[in-house]
């Protein structure tokens, strides 16, 4: 058959193969720009009725950590909850909460009734440490290697799949993007 | 019914929102003000997505719209303001995409699309002008021949 007659054809599947791919993307899900950077530098006091506080010098413990954004007002945080919890009761990492412009009251209340897996939070009351994150929606869930260099970003609610095949290899060092400086 | 008014009204007053609000609240210096608004409209909200912060209603969209006014009354020229978000939020948070390797194909692909259209077009053109002109090859002497008896038969 001459070329001339299969270009139709040609054209197409390159379209069509276009298309299918661009389906596949979330374009809800922006890629963070923090990935291989280091923590931005912030300091919050705790949650209502809770000590510590969150501060930058708490993502370089030598060990990865899970930093997760919730918050009372956001529904999805509900749904991941549970395996924030199950996380907590059933391993060792370490997990911060990152409560994002919530009501103090509000906060304390949500983690009494749900259940507090997180070893700190931090009360971000206006907002300005998450957008230092790029954090640009609730729930967020982020990985940081011991050294305080975000390693993985989540965005929206954290499923088993993702937890197992992409939050856990990185908690464990088996996959690491080096920092820049 | 007085005094209910009154309690709910004071209610009202004391049940000011435990949350931050943002505030649209324009610069003083016009100057200023003019080149925040230039810059909001600039700068895409995260949470719309194909809105810029200039008209979106969106808790992000309002607070970045104060950041950059913050940023501009700190001294912040306009590219220090895209860049301290960008920083943050990747290209992604520039309305107008910039030009850079991983940005290229977004670029240049329109051009290459229009010049195959365009280069599609013009061999259909060519083409369809060659065929004209093969068809209207002078007639041999042959063929001048029977036309003219054709034509001495109708006469």
């Amino acid at each position: 058959m001459r070329l001339r007659y299969m270009l139709p054809a040609i054209a197409f599947l390159v379209v069509a193969v276009g298309l299918g791919v661009g389906l596949t993307l979330k374009p809800r899900e922006i890629p963070s720009a923090l990935i291989g950077k280091p923590v931005p530098e912030f300091s919050l006091p705790a949650v209502e009725g809770r000590t510590g506080g969150l501060a930058t010098a708490d993502l370089k413990i030598g060990t990865p950590v899970l930093v997760n954004v919730f918050a009372s007002w956001c529904g999805p945080c509900r749904v991941e909850h549970p395996l924030f919890m199950e996380l907590a009761r059933t391993t060792d990492v370490t997990i911060y909460g990152l409560n994002q412009r919530d009501a103090p009251a509000d906060a304390a209340r949500w983690l009494e009734t749900f259940g507090d897996p997180y070893d700190k939070t931090g009360a971000d009351l206006d907002g300005r440490v998450s957008i230092d994150w790029g954090v640009y929606g609730v729930p967020e869930t982020f990985v940081v290697d011991g050294a305080g260099c975000i390693q993985y970003k989540h965005i929206s609610v954290l499923t088993r799949d993702v937890l197992e095949e992409e939050i856990m290899p990185r908690l464990q060092g088996k996959k690491h993007v080096p920092c820049e400086k | 019914m007085r005094i209910l008014a009154i309690v709910m009204l004071l209610a009202g007053v004391f049940a000011a929102p435990a949350v931050a609000q943002y505030v649209d609240q324009p610069l003083s210096d016009p100057q200023l003000e003019h080149r925040a608004q230039v810059l909001h409209k600039e700068i895409r909200c995260l949470v719309c997505q194909n809105q810029a912060i200039a008209d979106s209603n969106a808790q992000l969209a309002r607070q970045l719209r104060v950041i950059v006014r913050e940023r501009l009354e700190a001294g912040d020229s306009d590219s220090d303001v895209k860049t301290y978000l960008v920083d943050r939020y990747g290209d992604w948070v520039l309305m107008r995409p910039p030009l850079k390797a991983s940005t290229l194909i977004l670029w240049i692909a329109p051009f290459v699309i229009l010049a195959f259209v365009l280069g599609g077009a013009a061999m259909f053109v060519l083409r369809r002008r060659r065929q004209q002109q093969a068809s209207v090859t002078p007639l041999d002497a042959q063929e001048e021949a029977r036309l003219a008896a054709i034509l001495d038969e109708q006469n």
